[in-house]
Parts: structure tokens; C-alpha cells; sequence
């Protein structure tokens, strides 16, 4: 009777953190690990894996900067040299067989073309970042443009209105 | 002047030609004998230590500088868990080539005396002159220390993405280049790279 009296006040125990996150989660995203007391020790979810496999992906609107499809650890990004530049700057692409850097990045702020990368572009990162298979947390209802356009005489606004 | 140390040399030959006097044939061969494994021993040790890790950086200069550098990187912490020391990199594995190492690694200890490169900034100044040793070494010896653990027998291209695969195919596998030619900054940061091309750049301009 003692015996299971404890193993029911352990169970009490065990649920009360499961109870409280419950509560404290009701309108956040839904993350395990997302806002919880801070008496508890909550494990973080694992980290996405990085997209690695050299596909190009599509861009979602005209002015997007392309996606990175390949790992960048360790990319050096400074005053002594930029890493993606040894592939991706016109004069390396012939031995990289990269895509080059596009010809806005010779511009200045001023629109003046200059004769290699424009120090305002300098930092790729800024603007393009390589993709995880991490799953959005929050909902997006982000619609592309071709079907905006596509879908607009057969009752695409339903679909934009969304 | 000449006379003189001629006398030395020829009482020293003298006392060291004579047959012993004092001591037995036995106790001069093992004695010899132990002598020499002692000696050997304490020579391969003190070489040994001098090849770890904790020696490299009970320096400062390396402690702070390389080492913190090397931390960031995959050499350091990865998924398989292996990690490349700084000998694995930098140390020839052969015993000749060791020494020669060992013999140039003398310069470093007039650098350390000397402070060359004792605050972050002089080795900054000084890193490319340093960075230039090593990728010049490398490349030497055909990258021989990447080798030591990467093989292109043992590279499996079909397990890389085509990027890597379409690079080592045609630099790697056909000897064009070395693995420091492309894989340069792995393991440390670089130094102001004016000047240095990138390996596949190289190949294509030489043409």
C-alpha cells in the first residue's frame, strides 16, 4: 500500500512538468522546446541538417538572393580574403565552374560600376544563406507571383485573400 | 695555436685507442650496451613529448593564436570524432623527415626567446611569412601529412556531391595539384590572400 502510494506521488511529479508546459505553450509556436518555466530543463530539438546537395533553388520572387545548395563552414569572410569569391568571382569561375557573382554586385551605391566587387557587396552571408531541413515554425501564406498573375481570371483571389 | 690543439687531439686519440685498464670487457660492452638503450630511449621520448599536443601549445603564441583557431574548425570537432593535432599537420610522420623538421623547428625556439611573435598582432604581421613555410612544405612533399590520413585511394567520389567529385577528379586525381593548392585556411585563418590564387584559378591560367 506505502509502495504504491509512492509510485502514485512519483507519477504526480513526473506529470506536473508535462501540466505546466502545457499551459505556458498554449499560443506559441509549437517548438519542444519553446517558452517553458525556467525551473525546467527542457532538451532542445536536434539541429537541421544542412542542404548540401548543389541543386539550385528556385528564387520565390525575381529579386531574391539565390540560395547557397552547399556547406559553408569555416568560410572565411574578411579583410584578408572571401572565400566565396575564390569560386564565384568572374575571374574564378572558369576554373570553379560557379555561377559568378551577378554583374549588381559591381555597383556602388552611387550606381556607378566599378571594376570588381562592390564593397557594399562584399559580405555574401548578409544576403545569401545556404537552407536546413528544419521545418518553418510559424505559417507563411507567401504566394508566388506566377500564380498570382497565372491563377488571377480563375478566382486566384481566394487563394491570395489566404 | 694549430700545434697545440694537434697535441690535444693526438692524447685524446691516445687515451682512447688504449685498451682499458681499469675495466673489464664485459662491463665496457654492457655497460656500453645500457648506455646506449638509455640514450635512445631518452632521445625517442624527449622527441615524443616534444610531438604532443599539450607541448605545442604550452606556448602562448600557439596556444592563443593557431590553436584557438583551430578550434572552430572540423579538424577540431566533427561528426566521426576525430581530430587532427597540430603534429598530425605539422610533423612529418618518417623518422628522417622528422628530424629535418625538428632541425628547422630550432628557428622557433629563437622565436619564442625572442618574442617574434608574442602578441596577436606581430603574428598577424608575421602570419603569411608563417602560412607561407607550411603551404610551401605541403607542397613539397605533395600534401604528404593530409595524406596521412586522407588517401585518394580511399576517396570515394560517389559519396561526395558532384562539386567536390568534378574537383578532385580532374585536379586531384590527375595529379595537376596538390591538396593545399585548393585546401588552403582549413585548420587556421588566412592571412591577407592578395596575390594567392586558388588552386583551380592557377591551373586554368597556367594553360
Amino acid at each position: 500500500m506505502k509502495i504504491r502510494l509512492t509510485f502514485g506521488a512519483l507519477a504526480l511529479a513526473a506529470a506536473i512538468p508535462v501540466l505546466a508546459s502545457g499551459v505556458f505553450a498554449a499560443d506559441a509556436p509549437k517548438v519542444p522546446s519553446g517558452p517553458h518555466p525556467i525551473t525546467q530543463d527542457i532538451p532542445a530539438e536536434p539541429m537541421g541538417r544542412e542542404v548540401t546537395d548543389d541543386i539550385k533553388k528556385v528564387r520565390n520572387y525575381a529579386d531574391q538572393p539565390p540560395l547557397i545548395p552547399h556547406a559553408i563552414r569555416d568560410y572565411q569572410i574578411d579583410l584578408n580574403i572571401n572565400k566565396c569569391l575564390t569560386c564565384h568571382d568572374r575571374k574564378n569561375t572558369e576554373g570553379s565552374q560557379a555561377p559568378m557573382i551577378s554583374v549588381t554586385h559591381f555597383q556602388d551605391r552611387d550606381g556607378q560600376t566599378l571594376g570588381t566587387v562592390s564593397p557594399r557587396r562584399y559580405f555574401c552571408i548578409q544576403c545569401h544563406v545556404p537552407q536546413t531541413d528544419a521545418k518553418p515554425i510559424v505559417g507563411n501564406s507567401f504566394v508566388d507571383i506566377d500564380k498570382v498573375l497565372g491563377n488571377g481570371a480563375l478566382g486566384g483571389g481566394k487563394e491570395g485573400a489566404k | 695555436m694549430i700545434s697545440c690543439a694537434l697535441n690535444l687531439a693526438a692524447r685524446v686519440w691516445r687515451v682512447f685507442a688504449r685498451p682499458s685498464v681499469h675495466f673489464s670487457l664485459g662491463f665496457l660492452t654492457l655497460g656500453g650496451f645500457l648506455a646506449g638503450v638509455l640514450f635512445w630511449g631518452g632521445f625517442n621520448t624527449a622527441l615524443e613529448a616534444t610531438n604532443k599536443e599539450a607541448f605545442c601549445i604550452s606556448c602562448h603564441e600557439m596556444k592563443n593564436n593557431p590553436y584557438e583557431e583551430l578550434k572552430q574548425t572540423i579538424h577540431f570537432t566533427n561528426r566521426s570524432g576525430v581530430r587532427a593535432t597540430c603534429p598530425d599537420c605539422h610533423v612529418p610522420h618518417e623518422w628522417t623527415d622528422k628530424i629535418a623538421r625538428k632541425m628547422q623547428a630550432s628557428k622557433e625556439v629563437w622565436g619564442k626567446i625572442f618574442g617574434t611573435i608574442d602578441t596577436r598582432e606581430k603574428f598577424l604581421d608575421k602570419r603569411l611569412e608563417l602560412a607561407n613555410h607550411e603551404w610551401s612544405r605541403l607542397k613539397a612533399n605533395n600534401s604528404l601529412e593530409c595524406r596521412n590520413c586522407h588517401s585518394a585511394e580511399s576517396m570515394d567520389i560517389t559519396r561526395q556531391n558532384p562539386r567536390a567529385a568534378k574537383m578532385h577528379e580532374t585536379y586531384l586525381f590527375t595529379g595537376e595539384r596538390t591538396c593545399i593548392d585548393c585546401h588552403k585556411g582549413i585548420a587556421h585563418r588566412l592571412p591577407d590572400m592578395n596575390g594567392v590564387q586558388p588552386g583551380w584559378t592557377g591551373t586554368v591560367s597556367a594553360k
